[in-house]
């Protein structure tokens, strides 16, 4: 008989893939019609199988419709299943011929078997036809008291697969009751469909109501059920509220069990809970993370590699706000060689974070080894995670054993660097080049290692970060002038738009400190890219430089040589911890997943060149003088962070609904701060904006914040927290100094709908005076700039006179002790952006102090 | 605080979230795709997303560049889910906050749940089988809600026979050895007996059978100078049952079994673990006393007991290689390499299969291997020589000899030497000396059964360092 079958399933097999769709549907139904088949059980039952094979390999068989109603009155479960199958997926094509369905299924309804009522029940509701609502309730009424406990599972779902058929209907009062109460089913599977099926339909209303008996009761069944089950009641419980901290204890020490679950879903779906129930108590959520180490590190060795992946990724989560969980246990983020390329980059980024005195030797070996990795995206992912252990050394720093493990590493780049290879020589010297950027005391050595490495390198960005390097630390390294000249004189080959204008400005910046050497090649190539270039980037960009080189070789050099390097950026990465709360509401969803996603897409192009050289912004040349805003993105990778600002939190109170979004490109000169900053102006706006100057777009505001401790905390985190907000610092005071000073700016954008993007630039100082805690905070109304014609916008700009201060101590009595007094002046005027961004200000500074406690 | 320019994001998130209304979380698609992208298996749960996700998801899968990671994919409102196995995409679509715990461990349920009803798991047994398949996605899932994943529960409802791509017959298997283990009967079950269906048991007279397998996978860092860097073991304890009437079974692990490093037991070498965890249907009254897990095991897979170990094996790590690298006159390449294997006499590792990483651009290879049944291939795709060893015995050495042409080998090319990657399968092994005791049923079977301890350690993943 067996083999009868197998012969029938090949042929088909076989045969099907040959036909148009149309010959298959007509060939089943030739088969369906067929009285001797329909009188042999068997090949009845394989005719259907058929369709139903025809239908997951997407051939469309809705006309057999009719043919396969017929097949359903039958006595044999397994073609009955297989006719539901078909039904249910093509019903709402038919929802005629669906009616003669029912009468079936409503018979069946009757029957002795257990099994086929809920069968009948399940498709009767999978059908998904508003039409046949009317003779689907009273079965379902009736499947909720049946003595069978799998007939009452599938009609407890069935009430919520009719209220969303019908989701304008009014809810029925005595149906929510009868699921309220089937809540005590001695059946814990029909437990939880009522927990679910109230979900759904008290949707409107927030779901099923989750007071204290309901929590207990469902607390003390928690042990009945399958791990489906617990995940589900646990995350009802979500919303929970103990009404008193006795009674949350009892509910955690409940829990304690299910939190080191060897279940991951239900170990996860634990912590999250009691996130959530203890959202005050850190050290009740400290505790639990401490508890659910062992079980994730086990996910972590789970055989399935999604799982693990699922794992790391909540580690990561976890490390946020506890660095050294793992601290002890690196050794299992070591990957193995068969993972695949997605877990090792994971158990790197991981690996990364463990960093620290103990291991920090076996954890560079353990890079290094990855390094060679035979998947390109490994390799350069392992470059970039040895570099940024080398920048979180460089942090630990002053220490001798910081330093000379830096230097490890740098000798393991190095090495790499003699391999010769195309994507390994690429991935270091950009990271070199961050790594110079955030770890000034590393270039010497970096300079000695990047002669002769151009030979070796093809692609854009590896090139590009090669030119930057020569343009900056171009006096150190011998053999600068000839590397530039090879690619001088290959420029009219040059495909890359990048590389071309990092080329010019490598050039310049050599040509000031090496000018015997570099004035011919540099001669030529501006006169190549301006007579005979064609992209209007980088020919507006040599015009620049060549017009500036008539201005003198000073002028030139006060806006060729900015910065070189940015040590506070360090901070970033060794980023001190966060609350639990901030990630404590993606835990356990899909979010953690996907972020990596994100992540990894930035930082692979993130690095802080690529961001003056987007061709898009250049098309105001003067942008590129600013190295101001190199530093913009060097980790942080987006250019803007949007907030929204209907915060509650927000100070003022505020509630916009556009979202508002900070960005500090184009990017704003010291000097040219100044000059805006000190350009007389019009004080005290808050007592008329009308009396401003005759554009009216400006605003000028003062405001104090309540901030305490903003004092202790180190301007370089301070900038760097700025920055992560893409608020940029231009001076500050040295730290600890009273008072207290710190310029910024940065410029605002609203969506708006009908009108066009809206852009304001904001100037702004903070003021923190006197050691007698009195903070007085101070705004002034800021300059905008509209779509990058800064220049002339500029001058119309608003400002604060900087001695201004004098007239503020009035405030200082009657202000909070410790406010910082901030200042901010706003071209043009928007008053909701300004509001926004005080509030985005206040959130940072707030954030600030609290760390520093 | 300030991680990322994402975190007042998260702060309004978190409020959005508060105040928004019930989100649920449940699956609301499921389908199955050969690695060729051929749909084998959909199920549409909740009517709210049409078929098209299917291309969409493989357009998807097949597109995604080496940093993405596959697990999660979105596209618009629709988050897909997946896991491989068996050569096949096993897909769920979701809603974003469901929890990714839960999705995956469903996915790799599934797969277990069709590898237990149909014997296997590959394209051919899915295709083979979609009716069952459908059949059991309909009982395990309703309306996007797991309602039960277990074996016992379902073989009430899961009318469908399974039809297996050969019908099981033990002597096909008879190539026995892969790792076969000696039990109180001192017979050799064959590593495949259990891969059939677990129906076969009752409808097709098979054998009333149960297969304990303590599995243990070992993950290895050997230093460049020979020493232990990392060795961890993740062990694990799976029932597999084939028994139409099996109430009760007891299962006695080695008396000096210890968890954790406090509780030394006995004289003799402990067996010691870190971590320890049951399943919830494993009673523990007789563990602390007598090391007895006492369960009543459901038909099909189940795992009874999981377990690790970090670092302190207590034998040495079984292989240990003793490289000599260097460039000759010629240019060539030449790796020497020394391969001891430290089980104890008596046993053997199998399936050993080394592979050196070589530079890039290594073009030709020739060999000189110590045994006639040994074989080397240098694999450019991988970079890599692979060398294979189907039996090494315990006590014993292998050497061989590479000698590859690289075309500009430079001093630094040695740096793309290594490190050496071993998988191996050391059958009647346990890492940990985790051993059954003994295995009781009961009541007493009636008629023939068979009980059968197998004992394998693989290779998760053990690495040398040149």
């Amino acid at each position: 008989m067996i083999k009868a079958r197998l012969t029938l399933f090949r042929l088909s097999a076989a045969t099907m893939p040959y036909l148009g769709s149309e010959d298959t549907v007509r060939e089943l139904r030739r088969a369906l019609c067929n009285p001797n088949v329909q009188s042999d059980q068997l090949r009845y039952r394989n005719a259907i199988l058929k369709v139903i094979r025809a239908m997951s390999q997407g051939v469309d068989v809705s006309g057999l419709f009719s043919e396969m109603v017929k097949a359903c009155a039958t006595v044999d479960i397994v073609q009955k299943k297989l006719v539901y199958v078909f039904l249910c997926s093509y019903a709402t094509l038919n929802p005629e011929l669906s009616l003669l369905v029912i009468n079936t299924l409503r018979k069946d309804c009757q029957d002795p078997n257990p099994m086929v009522r809920s069968l009948a029940l399940r498709n009767m509701t999978n059908l998904r036809l508003p039409s046949l609502v009317e003779y689907v309730e009273q079965p379902l009424t009736a499947g909720l008291k049946d003595r069978a406990a799998s007939v009452r599972r599938v009609a407890v779902l069935g009430w919520a697969k009719l209220h969303n058929l019908q989701t304008n209907s009014e809810i029925d009062a005595a149906v929510v009751n009868e699921l309220y109460s089937l809540l005590r089913d001695p059946d814990p599977v029909v437990m939880v469909n009522c927990l679910r099926a109230l979900e759904e339909i008290l949707k409107e209303e927030g779901g099923v109501a989750i007071n204290k008996p309901i929590t207990h009761h469902l607390l003390n069944r928690l042990k009945e059920c399958d791990i489906w089950g617990q995940c589900e009641v646990l995350r009802t419980l979500q919303r929970y509220r103990p009404q008193s901290e006795d009674e949350l204890f009892d509910i955690l020490s409940l829990l304690d069990a299910s939190l080191v679950s060897p279940h991951p879903p239900v170990m996860a779906a634990t912590l999250s809970l009691f996130l959530s129930l203890c959202p005050g108590v850190p050290a009740v959520s400290q505790a639990a993370l401490e508890r659910v180490r062992g079980p994730l590190l086990a996910t972590c060795g789970s055989v399935s590699r999604e799982m693990r992946f699922t794992a790391l990724c909540h580690i990561q989560l976890l490390l946020r706000s506890l660095p050294g969980l793992m601290g002890a246990h690196y050794k299992r983020f070591f990957c193995g060689y068969a993972e695949p390329a997605y877990i090792k980059q994971r158990k790197m980024q991981v690996l990364v974070e463990l960093v620290n005195d103990d291991n920090v030797a076996m954890l560079l070996d353990e890079l290094r080894g990855y390094c060679t990795d035979v998947n390109t995206d490994t390799a350069q992912a392992a470059i970039s995670a040895l570099v940024s252990s080398c920048v979180i050394l460089c942090g630990l720093g002053a220490g001798h054993i910081g330093r000379s493990y830096s230097d490890r590493c740098l000798e393991i780049l190095i090495g790499l660097l003699g391999l010769k290879q195309e994507h390994i020589t690429s991935a270091v010297v950009q990271t070199m080049r961050d790594l110079v950027w955030v770890c000034p005391q590393c270039s010497d050595t970096v300079c000695l290692a990047v002669e002769g490495c151009e030979e070796t390198l093809q692609d854009g960005q590896g090139r590009q970060a090669l030119l930057w390097l020569l343009g900056v630390y171009g006096e150190r390294v011998s053999s600068a002038p000839y590397t530039l000249e090879v690619f001088i004189d290959g420029v009219r080959c040059e495909a890359s738009l990048g590389v071309k204008m990092e080329l010019l400005t490598a050039s310049m910046r050599l040509f000031l400190c090496r000018p015997a050497e570099m004035q011919d090649m540099l001669g030529r190539l501006l006169h190549y890219c301006i007579e005979e270039e064609t992209d209007i980037c980088v020919r507006d960009q040599a015009l620049l430089y060549y017009r500036l080189l008539h201005c003198g070789i000073e002028e030139t050099r006060k806006v060729l040589q900015g910065r070189r390097s940015d040590p506070s950026l360090g901070v970033l990465i060794g980023r001190p911890a966060e609350p639990i709360s901030q990630w404590a509401c993606s835990f356990n969803t899909l979010e953690p997943l996907r972020q990596g996603a994100m992540e990894t897409e930035s930082a692979s192009r993130g690095s802080p060149e690529h961001v003056t050289f987007d061709p898009k912004r250049n098309n105001d040349p003067s942008d590129t003088l600013n190295c101001g805003h190199d530093e913009e993105a060097l980790h942080s990778g987006s250019d803007s962070a949007i907030v929204r600002t209907d915060s509650t939190a927000d100070v003022l109170g505020s509630s916009l609904t556009v979202p508002l979004s900070l960005s500090v490109s184009p990017a704003l000169s010291p000097e040219e701060f100044e000059l805006l900053w000190l350009q007389p102006q019009v004080l005290h706006t808050e007592q008329g904006p009308e009396k401003m100057k005759a554009d009216k777009d400006c605003v000028c505001v003062e405001e104090h914040v309540r901030c305490p401790e903003i004092l202790h905390c180190s301007p370089q985190s301070l900038q760097a927290a700025m920055q992560l907000v893409n608020i940029q610092t231009l001076a500050f005071t040295p730290p600890h100094a009273l008072p207290l000073r710190v310029y910024l700016y940065t410029h605002t954008q609203r969506a708006r709908v009908a009108v066009t993007p809206h852009s304001t630039l904001i100037l702004g100082e903070l003021l923190y005076t006197g050691e007698g805690n009195q903070k007085v905070g101070q705004v002034d109304g800021g300059v905008v700039v509209v779509e990058g014609r800064e220049d002339e916008q500029m001058k119309e700009g608003e400002q604060a006179t900087a001695d201004g201060l004098s007239g503020r101590d009035t405030g200082r009595t009657d202000r909070e002790q410790d406010g910082v007094k901030v200042t901010l002046k706003q071209h043009p005027r928007d008053e909701n952006a300004l509001k926004g961004f005080l509030s985005i200000l206040t959130t940072v500074l707030h954030t600030l102090s609290s760390e520093s406690d | 605080m300030l991680r990322q320019d994402g975190s007042f994001f998260l702060t309004c998130m978190e409020l959005l979230r508060n105040s928004a209304s019930v989100k649920t979380r449940m699956i609301s698609q499921v389908f199955i795709l050969s690695s060729k992208g051929d749909h084998l298996i959909y199920k549409d749960f909740r009517g709210e997303a049409g078929s098209d996700v299917v291309s969409i998801f493989y357009e998807m899968v097949t597109a995604l560049t080496g940093d993405q990671p596959p697990v999660v994919m979105s596209h618009k409102d629709l988050h897909f889910v997946h896991v491989r196995q068996g050569g096949l995409y096993w897909v769920a679509t979701t809603t974003a906050d469901s929890s990714p715990f839960t999705v995956v461990e469903f996915l790799n349920r599934l797969t277990a749940l069709v590898k237990d009803y149909c014997g296997t798991l590959s394209e051919k047994s899915v295709q083979m089988n979609f009716a069952l398949i459908y059949e059991l996605l309909d009982e395990v899932v309703d309306y996007g809600y797991v309602q039960t994943t277990s074996s016992d529960v379902l073989k009430n409802f899961i009318q469908t026979e399974a039809v297996s791509s050969r019908p099981f017959s033990l002597f096909d298997l008879s190539n026995v050895g892969l790792f076969g283990a000696e039990t109180q009967q001192n017979k050799v079950a064959p590593s495949s007996a259990s891969a059939r269906p677990i129906q076969s048991s009752r409808e097709q007279g098979g054998k009333s059978e149960i297969f304990v397998d303590v599995i243990e996978r070992m993950s290895v860092v050997i230093g460049s100078n020979g020493v232990l860097m990392k060795a961890d073991v993740q062990g694990e304890i799976r029932v597999k049952c084939y028994m139409p009437s099996c109430s009760e079974m007891r299962i006695g692990l080695n008396e000096e079994f210890s968890i954790g490093k406090s509780q030394l037991r006995g004289y003799g070498a402990a067996v010691r673990v870190d971590e320890c965890s049951f399943h919830q249907a494993v009673r523990l009254d007789e563990f602390d006393s007598h090391r007895i897990l006492r369960l009543c095991p459901s038909q099909g897979e189940q795992t009874v007991m999981q377990y690790q170990l970090s670092d302190n094996l207590p034998s040495a790590p079984p292989f240990r290689l003793f490289p000599t690298i260097e460039r000759d006159n010629g240019g060539r390449l030449l790796m020497y390499m020394k391969l001891r294997c430290d089980l104890p006499p008596k046993t053997a590792a199998i399936n050993v299969c080394a592979s050196v990483p070589v530079p890039k651009g290594s073009v030709s290879l020739s060999q000189e291997l110590s045994s006639p049944d040994q074989s080397a291939e240098l694999k450019p795709q991988s970079r890599a020589v692979v060398w294979e060893i189907p039996r090494f015995p315990g006590g014993t050495q292998l050497s061989a000899l590479f000698k590859l042409d690289v075309p500009g080998l430079s001093s630094a090319s040695m740096l793309e030497v290594g490190p050496v990657g071993l998988s191996f399968e050391l059958p009647k092994i346990t890492a940990t000396g985790l051993q059954v005791r003994f295995l009781r049923l009961s009541p007493v079977q009636p008629g023939p059964s068979q009980r059968w301890v197998r004992y394998v350690t693989h290779s998760d993943s053990y690495t040398i360092r040149v």
